[in-house]
């Protein structure tokens, strides 16, 4: 049901885009008003977001050990999974964010004849780190559009993606390569039952946006060319803040350019503030330093204890007779 | 065992297929085995906690403040605004699953909100019903339930089957740690007097009497000095052990079940014969006589107010730092939450060892040391004349209590120990141990008689390790650091691998520590015969 959902949205979008494609009124739309909106809401939604984050305390030091801790000098630390630096700390967050570290300790339970064994599970990381770098891969190409000329680097990119040198256009790796992971992402999403099980509308909708954003892009690039002119026309224009909208683009761009701005729009109130949220994540942000380091609670505030005086006044006759010390005599 | 409870064989029959109902139904069934009874409220009462009553968790009714909705409501938005962890935790998880099966208790039941994801989505989707603009606008469709008597229910049943082994916060790209989110929940549910009486009893004894158990003063005293009678029989010396001497150079903090049960006794008599054999200037306390700290399965400010003994006791004793024994969760809160929550421990002196005269850098602020830090060292620096073929009777393996593999990193320091005590070493397979240690499914409080088929079932995945070496190498004996551990590992042992014994590493020191002046050892600490008495008296029959 809620995939079917999640299928239902994204297509109404997408069509919503083509048929705005034939109208110079619904063009503007999607070509400026539409684009601006969703990039402000990004923008401070993505900010608010990250704001509230940073500014809520981070109360105690519960950074998860995954290694030896710094110990005697003979021992040998763990470093990079046990840091007791920020040094440390900062290769450890670098590990989980340009490799997605801990995904790649993943490993799948099974119960065969009465026991359990763990088997090897990249795949999951594999599709993770495809997609992602395939995506930035993609954004960077894309600067092409958004800046004249378009910059060394960008176009040494599009070298390095397309260096099989197939077709014309050229194809570039990382289309296929996005396209397989995210399918890849959905099909376990939707083939394993226990992932299933615990898949929302939200986890569809963002994985079936990024298809139909992917699918529109790969269309208009390999099978439906249409006039690239207007496009970096409009590009341009959005840019440097005097937006126009030439004829002449494809319906298939609006289309894109519509999903594109959902996306926008969409992240902030969902699951894809992951990309800010992995940064101050407590557990892996922090050096394991807290018994050299005293780390301080903002809000720590004094409460009831039971003290020794009050203790021993209980207990009194009995520490006597037990011939144990006491204060009071 | 009760007779109730299903045989080994029954137990292994575990569906991993997810049910037809969908997980947002709260519904949820207290079958006998699978929950814990409620606390008695005398417990609540003697701590000052809100909503003491009579009540038990398979009755309809469950007593509630009238206002219990707004209370829960109020609860978690001030948790949002003071922790940084139950915000981020509730915002970016993605659900991809890499938790799914890393929890011991899903592995064990195959029950679906046993996955660390949904167990998070259990309070995650209330946090989105009423604190997120697209739950408030879409409820369901935003993945967002109401709060309803029943979903309270339900976070009682999977908040109290969540050991806080943070197992699953090694393999999550975001390291969301379900430790943090139990946590809270725990704490919410207190807010409404939902708690259990095995965490609110051993909590108020602590409070009251300084320890887990409610041992007295003298009952305390009783008992270490049986420990100095049975090792004075054992080795023909007679140690000191004194209790709340001030002055003494350091305070020696232990969980209380090291002194009152069993396996745990025989690591105490270890301590004390490192000890002695050293010539440590140390005392015990009667008042912090308890380093385990059962309010860290209720609240970050029972863990406060149970923890704050510890330092105020090392201040009057005038001691100069501190030792801990052999616990996980204990070590948990000693190196995680104590030096916040009850610091700075500026009265302290920065831990040097008497005898080697090492520093321990890596307690410079907190001034308290483990153990095995400081056992290790001793050995490094050949303080210790050590027989391991005194434990040739043994053939042993190392379980990785949870706390202080993925809360210290506190791995090679009990291997250094024990490489050294005893002659016959295997580990388990590596996705078993280490960061990847799996609990012993009692954790967190859970360790209750009326619970014992689901602790069953969460320590399947330890014992099915244990299984392998047993059958493999012939292990006889799996060592650990924790309280808990020893105190719940030999029921599951015997139940899914007979044959294996529980032990601490310095209950094996102890039996390989050679003291000066010794009479001829013929027994280890449990007064089981030696290997080579053993083949000496064959020899001679």
């Amino acid at each position: 049901m809620r995939i079917l959902y999640s299928v239902i949205v994204v297509a109404a979008i997408a069509a919503a885009g083509l048929l705005a494609g034939q109208d110079a009124g619904g063009r503007a739309a999607v070509a400026i008003v539409i684009p601006y909106a969703a990039i402000a809401v990004f923008l401070l939604g993505l900010s608010y977001r990250v704001l509230v984050w940073a500014r809520t305390p981070v109360p105690f030091r519960i950074t998860v050990t995954c290694g030896e801790q710094k110990s005697l000098p003979w021992i040998r630390q763990a470093r990079l999974e046990n840091p007791s630096t920020a040094l440390g700390a900062l290769g450890r967050m670098a590990l989980e964010v340009l490799l997605f570290r801990s995904l790649f300790r993943n490993t799948a339970a099974q119960l065969r004849e009465g026991r359990l064994v763990y088997g090897e599970s990249k795949f999951l990381w594999l599709g993770a780190i495809a997609f992602h770098y395939s995506f930035l891969m993609i954004f960077l190409r894309h600067l092409r559009f958004f800046l004249e000329p378009p910059p060394a680097f960008v176009l040494a990119l599009q070298n390095i993606d397309g260096f099989l040198q197939i077709g014309a256009p050229g194809l570039y790796l990382t289309d296929i390569a996005i396209l397989a992971a995210l399918l890849y992402l959905l099909w376990r999403r939707v083939g394993d039952a226990r992932i299933r099980y615990i898949s929302l509308f939200t986890d569809y909708f963002a994985l079936l946006l990024l298809i139909g954003i992917a699918a529109t892009g790969v269309l208009m690039r390999y099978f439906i060319h249409g006039d690239l002119v207007p496009v970096k026309q409009i590009a341009m224009g959005l840019v440097t803040f005097s937006p126009a909208v030439p004829a002449g683009a494809s319906p298939l761009f609006y289309s894109h350019l519509l999903l594109v701005s959902a996306l926008l729009a969409y992240f902030p109130f969902s699951k894809l503030m992951h990309m800010g949220g992995v940064f101050l994540s407590p557990t892996r942000n922090l050096a394991n330093n807290n018994r050299m380091k005293r780390h301080v609670n903002p809000w720590n505030y004094p409460v009831k204890v039971h003290t020794y005086e009050e203790w021993e006044e209980e207990f009194h006759d009995k520490i006597k007779a037990a011939g144990l010390p006491l204060e009071r005599g | 065992m009760a007779e109730t409870t299903p045989r080994p064989e029954q137990l292994i029959q575990i569906d991993y297929k997810p049910p037809k109902k969908d997980w947002q139904d709260p519904k949820v069934e207290f079958r006998k085995g699978t929950y814990c009874y409620s606390a008695l409220p005398k417990n609540l009462e003697y701590l000052g906690l809100p909503n003491p009553r009579e009540w038990q968790p398979y009755e309809e009714d469950w007593k509630l403040p009238p206002d219990w909705k707004e209370i829960i409501l109020n609860g978690m938005k001030e948790r949002l605004e003071k922790f940084r962890s139950f915000r981020l935790f509730m915002d970016i998880c993605v659900r991809c699953g890499a938790c799914a099966d890393k929890c011991h208790f899903y592995i064990g039941s195959g029950d679906p909100k046993n996955m660390p994801v949904l167990r998070a989505e259990l309070i995650r989707s209330i946090y989105r019903r009423y604190f997120t603009p697209a739950g408030k606008l879409f409820h369901g469709l935003a993945g967002g339930r109401e709060l309803t008597v029943d979903v309270i229910k339900e976070w009682f049943y999977y908040f109290y089957q969540c050991s806080e082994c943070r197992r699953c916060s090694v393999f999550c790209p975001y390291g969301i740690d379900t430790a943090e989110i139990t946590m809270i929940g725990r704490e919410l549910l207190n807010l409404i007097g939902c708690n259990i009486n095995w965490v609110l009893e051993p909590a108020a004894n602590c409070f009251r009497t300084g320890n887990h158990l409610g041992i007295q003063p003298h009952g305390f005293k009783d008992s270490i000095d049986f420990a100095v009678d049975e090792l004075e029989e054992i080795t023909g010396i007679r140690v000191d052990a004194p209790i709340n001497r001030k002055g003494a150079e350091i305070l020696f903090i232990v969980p209380s079940a090291d002194y009152f049960g069993t396996p745990h006794y025989y690591t105490l008599l270890g301590y004390l014969m490192l000890f002695h054999e050293v010539g440590l200037d140390y005392t015990f306390s009667a008042y912090a006589s308890e380093g385990g700290n059962f309010g860290l399965f209720n609240s970050h400010e029972m863990i406060k107010r149970l923890n704050a003994k510890i330092y105020a006791e090392a201040k009057r004793l005038g001691v100069k730092w501190i030792i801990g024994g052999e616990c996980g969760h204990m070590w948990r809160v000693l190196h995680q939450y104590m030096n916040t929550m009850n610091g700075p421990a500026d009265f302290l002196e920065e831990p040097v060892s008497p005898i080697t005269g090492t520093r321990f850098e890596n307690a410079k602020s907190t001034k308290m040391v483990h153990i095995s830090e400081f056992t290790c060292d001793l050995i490094k620096n050949d303080r210790l004349k050590l027989d391991p073929s005194r434990n040739d009777h043994w053939n042993v393996t190392y379980h990785d209590s949870c706390n202080i593999a993925r809360g210290l990193g506190l791995f090679e320091e009990p291997r250094y120990i024990l490489r050294n005590v005893c002659r016959q070493f295997h580990e388990m397979p590596e996705n078993t141990i280490r960061e990847q240690s799996f609990c012993c499914g009692s954790g967190s409080g859970l360790g209750t008689d009326e619970n014992l088929e689901m602790r069953l079932r969460g320590g399947l995945p330890r014992a099915s390790a244990v299984k392998y070496v047993h059958e493999k190498y012939g292990v006889n004996v799996l060592t650990c650091m924790c309280a808990i551990d020893k105190a719940t590992l030999p029921g599951l042992l015997e139940y899914w691998v007979p044959g294996v014994e529980v032990a601490g590493v310095h209950e094996l020191l102890g039996n390989a520590l050679v003291m000066k002046g010794e009479k001829e050892r013929t027994t280890d600490l449990r007064g089981e015969p030696l290997l080579h008495t053993k083949e000496t008296e064959a020899a001679h029959a």
